[in-house]
């Protein structure tokens, strides 16, 4: 699913000793069992202390290995099956605060800066825009243009059409998330 | 699926909409959900069971970052329409390429490549261009305003 956008595939494991985080982060792949106290299931499973499991957990967010801990939607499955890739070509002095206020609006998954390569390609700020179908993500486009100061900048949508392939990124061993 | 998508259940939509981020990590997380949402600890379990049954609620766990190892790139390439299938499966057969999407654009194929450093993403690029006879356009992240940090579904 291209929830995410091309960049959900440049996300990565994090970095760490191996070992007990290793084996956490293992776990965790496959979401906190639903129990009334899960970090003390996850650490009788590996080994660690309940105190230990929650600590390593927000060690991972703190120091943003993480960008997030919480409930991972599936954005289709809730009926959120149009999206597409929107980019715009904001001036290089602003990009940053419209980048800082694109993030976290409604619909908008992710949103970076990437650098420009005239004449083919004039636009260096990507946002990945959800919708329930077409109309609502080109609604929300113009939501965003208008709150964010976008409005005029020449941008486009690029509608997702299909997905080939999305798998996690292989660095030569076990990377997968 | 479809009372999912349509759920009016307001406590579906709290549940899925204030905790993509910030989930409580404390020994009784159910228990602090439930306190926040009216709810019980046992009334909470159950609504993410029947999501999770549903597909609408993935895992509760970590979303992690980009770019804490390795690097990688946003490539995108001008595939003659009739040819989509067979580059888009020349280009997928890169172990390097874990993301391919054909999209609405005279720039048609989007993929990422990833590799333990830059020098490795370049060759796979021109490995690419070389396999496919087609120029790659090469995005490398510059900066992240916004990574999958989830976003609200209803308000």
């Amino acid at each position: 699913m291209d929830v995410n956008g091309a960049s959900v595939a440049e996300r990565v494991r994090p970095a760490g000793p191996p070992g007990d985080n290793d084996r956490l982060l293992r776990r965790l792949r496959d979401g906190l069992p639903l129990v009334a106290r899960p970090f003390l299931a996850i650490g009788q499973a590996i080994g660690q202390s309940e105190a230990g499991v929650i600590a390593a957990i927000r060690d991972l967010v703190e120091t943003g290995a993480a960008s997030r801990f919480g409930i991972i939607v599936d954005h289709a499955a809730l009926g959120f099956t149009a999206n597409a890739m929107v980019v715009w070509d904001v001036p290089d002095e602003r990009v940053d605060a419209v980048g800082a206020a694109l993030g976290g609006r409604r619909g908008v998954s992710l949103c970076y800066r990437r650098p420009r390569r005239p004449p083919v390609w004039p636009y260096n700020l990507f946002t990945m825009i959800h919708g329930r179908n077409r109309d609502e993500v080109r609604a929300l486009v113009e939501e965003l243009a208008d709150g964010c100061g976008l409005a005029g900048l020449p941008r486009e949508l690029l509608f997702t059409v299909r997905r080939f392939k999305q798998t996690a990124p292989c660095y030569g061993r076990d990377g997968r998330e | 699926m479809d009372s999912i998508r349509d759920s009016s259940d307001p406590t579906d939509r709290r549940l899925l909409d204030e905790f993509q981020r910030g989930f409580p990590l404390i020994p009784r997380p159910f228990a602090e959900l439930a306190a926040r949402l009216g709810s019980t600890p046992a009334d909470i379990l159950d609504r993410l069971r029947r999501l999770t049954a549903a597909g609408a609620v993935a895992r509760v766990g970590a979303a992690f970052r980009p770019h804490r190892v390795g690097a990688s790139t946003l490539a995108a390439m001008a595939v003659p329409p009739g040819d989509m299938v067979r580059i888009a499966a020349l280009v997928g057969g890169f172990e390097e390429v874990n993301h391919n999407y054909e999209r609405e654009h005279r720039l048609n194929l989007w993929f990422v490549v990833t590799a333990a450093d830059g020098a490795r993403v370049r060759a796979v690029l021109a490995e690419i261009e070389a396999a496919t006879g087609l120029p790659v356009l090469d995005l490398p992240l510059e900066r992240g305003y916004h990574l999958d940090l989830g976003f609200p579904l209803w308000t």
